[in-house]
């Protein structure tokens, strides 16, 4: 899907500085050898397995099924991933890329902070410094993965700048790079980037979409109808489509994180009200106003909380290939609640996102159709929040 | 002779970078003039951001006080357009990709030919992404400048071969804002430049004293100052282009 310049149809390509084009070029290089070594494969291949917990399980939601009388629904794991979320598939294999370029740290760029814990986990694994960067409103959030990541032993970083969320984040990670190239990667944690990051990220979350094909062929002897997962830079949601943007016949939605609403400018919903633009080192789609400023983005997920898209999701909307669906906080709070009263499954507040669509959708559905839903995250790390959305304070 | 080589035609240029609308427009014409005057050779002008990416505090600052103060691309155009009648030396925008292209990079690009903006910065396009906007700085006759970094290793000949205008070279490793002290081997880098291409180097990023802006001259063909201007204007804001002025009368001393 990717051209050799990095795009995907118009989007993405390399808009950044000079001073980091060396490194995304080694980069570029050392991934499209390793990426084809046994040695390489087998190392990673072993990392999921027996660090990350992999494969992980595809659940048939019985109970939320019968409930929602329609499709039947299966529900993708990733939260049962060591971590907590899909976020160390990508990590492990940058960590053990970074680790065969002969890097000895690794930065980051945090949300919510699945990926900043994700990153710290594979440094303390690996024996590599890490410095994670995450916006200080999110590091109020989401106070318990900020404890997490420095008892991993990597520093945080609280970013003042801007919005101080996850664009924010991004940026202060960035500039970082450039100051510290030499023995340093950014462990990127999103579909998003310069290339070749969108390929690599979505090369090795991809593994996703190979077992629900290969769960689903089992369990249900053919494909699924629908794949729904929620979508920020667009990590699990690229991984989960990867493998079936052939299969025509399988319907691609990405649930965007639509905050107070579309019409309102408390959004993070980039397809939905975005333009055209180039930001972060990629074209694609961003939220903006007419002057090309990036706007303030708002949801209540601090992962969904970014005002760009991948570039491989842009171009498959473009081309009409996944659908893009703007959920609210209101709708995510109910799904998070919905999932965890029925099925005793505390999703994170991001993955509530596509619960939240999958409602809607499921009951329009016959029952012999079946939707996947990516459960990209466990929603520990969002309870004092959703208890807060709900007026009740409670002490973490 | 384009405008912006004629910058390096009075000893070594002096390059200053001032954020458009910082903290207003008055303001800003004010600096302008007054490093002019002072012996300025270019100006650099910046058109804010909201999340620029190569710059350090300082001036990651001027953009938020600017976009705060409410200065848009457009109040810039007309802005430009006003100082024109008075200003004659070269000016450049250093503005981000972004800016450009959700405009329309075409009515930008032919917009800055005619209020004679004489070349466009861009520091997050580099040599592989320039067909980006290149085409339209030919039709209109903009200089797309380019960049050299510390760790372009054995893309200077590449990008060198291809500069118009006039090449910066980035001192150091990192984002803008003052440097105690400039490690990187620049002379080599310019000893590659110079096989390349006879267009004009200057060297900026994190130079701020007459010492150090005279030791890069000394290796190119001038020093771009930014964050120590801005430094003042975050200092005196509305009073800041009278020392603005002495600032740059006492760095170009230091280059003539």
């Amino acid at each position: 899907m990717t051209n050799p310049n990095g795009r995907f149809g118009i989007h993405g390509g390399q808009y950044i500085p000079e001073t980091l084009m060396n490194a995304v070029i080694e980069l570029e290089e050392a991934y499209n050898y390793y990426k084809n070594d046994p040695e390489f494969n087998k190392e990673l291949t072993k990392l999921f397995n027996e660090y990350a917990g992999r494969p992980s399980r595809l659940y048939y939601a019985e109970k939320m099924t019968k409930d929602l009388g329609g499709a039947k629904i299966y529900l993708k794991r990733e939260d049962l991933n060591h971590t907590g979320a899909h976020k160390i598939n990508n990590v492990l294999g940058q960590a053990l890329l970074a680790k065969k370029m002969g890097k000895t740290r690794l930065i980051a760029e945090t949300g919510a902070g699945q990926h900043g814990v994700a990153t710290a986990t594979a440094a303390a694994l690996m024996g590599m410094e890490c410095v994670v960067f995450m916006g200080e409103e999110d590091t109020k959030r989401q106070a318990l993965n900020v404890y997490r990541m420095k008892l991993l032993g990597a520093d945080v970083i609280a970013v003042k700048t801007g919005t101080a969320t996850l664009k924010d984040a991004v940026s202060e990670a960035m500039r970082e790079w450039t100051s510290r190239i030499s023995d340093t990667h950014y462990c990127l944690g999103s579909v998003m980037g310069p290339h070749p990051f969108p390929t690599i990220v979505r090369d090795f979350q991809a593994v996703i979409s190979k077992e629900i094909k290969e769960q689903i062929m089992e369990k249900e002897g053919g494909l699924p109808d629908a794949v729904i997962a929620c979508v920020g830079g667009g990590s699990n949601s690229m991984g989960s489509f990867y493998n079936f943007i052939e299969d025509k016949g399988v319907r691609l939605i990405g649930c965007e994180a639509a905050g107070r609403g579309v019409d309102t400018f408390e959004t993070a919903a980039t397809i939905a009200t975005g333009r055209l633009g180039i930001f972060h080192g990629m074209k694609s789609y961003f939220c903006q106003d007419k002057y090309g400023q990036i706007a303030p983005v708002y949801s209540i997920s601090a992962g969904l909380d970014y005002p760009g898209v991948g570039p491989e999701h842009a171009h498959l909307h473009d081309i009409g290939r996944a659908e893009y669906v703007p959920v609210t906080d209101d709708e995510a709070v109910n799904a998070f609640e919905y999932l965890s009263r029925t099925e005793g499954i505390i999703p994170a507040i991001e993955s509530a996102h596509a619960v939240a669509h999958a409602m809607k959708l499921a009951p329009t559905m016959d029952k012999d159709q079946i939707i996947v839903i990516t459960i990209s995250g466990r929603g520990d790390k969002d309870c004092a929040a959703i208890a807060r959305y709900r007026g009740e304070d409670i002490y973490e | 002779m384009s405008k912006i080589r004629a910058a390096f035609e009075n000893g070594k240029a002096f390059i200053a970078f001032i954020t458009c609308g910082d903290p207003d427009l008055e303001t800003t014409a004010a600096a302008v003039r007054a490093a002019v005057e002072n012996g300025a050779d270019l100006i650099e002008l910046g058109i804010p951001f909201s999340d620029p990416t190569a710059e350090g505090p300082v001036i990651q600052g001027a953009n938020l006080r600017a976009l705060n103060g409410g200065v848009t691309t457009e109040k810039i155009f007309t802005f430009v357009k006003e100082l024109r009648r008075d200003v004659k030396a070269p000016m450049v925008f250093m503005t981000y990709a972004n800016v450009v292209f959700s405009y329309g990079a075409d009515k930008f690009i032919s917009t800055c030919r005619d209020i004679d903006i004489d070349g466009l910065i861009l520091p997050d396009l580099p040599f592989e992404e320039k067909d980006e906007f290149l085409p339209l700085c030919h039709k209109y006759g903009v200089s797309l400048v380019s960049l050299i970094a510390p760790t372009s290793e054995k893309r200077v000949a590449m990008i060198a071969k291809e500069a118009e205008g006039f090449l910066y070279i980035v001192s150091s490793l990192g984002v803008t804002g003052a440097r105690s002290e400039i490690k990187t081997d620049l002379k080599s880098i310019v000893d590659v430049v110079r096989e390349n291409t006879d267009v004009p180097c200057a060297i900026g990023f994190g130079i701020s004293t007459p010492e150090q802006a005279k030791k890069m001259a000394e290796l190119s063909d001038g020093a771009i100052v930014g964050s120590a201007i801005i430094k003042l204007l975050e200092k005196y804001g509305k009073g800041a282009p009278k020392y603005i002025g002495e600032y740059v009368r006492c760095m170009k001393d230091a280059l003539r």
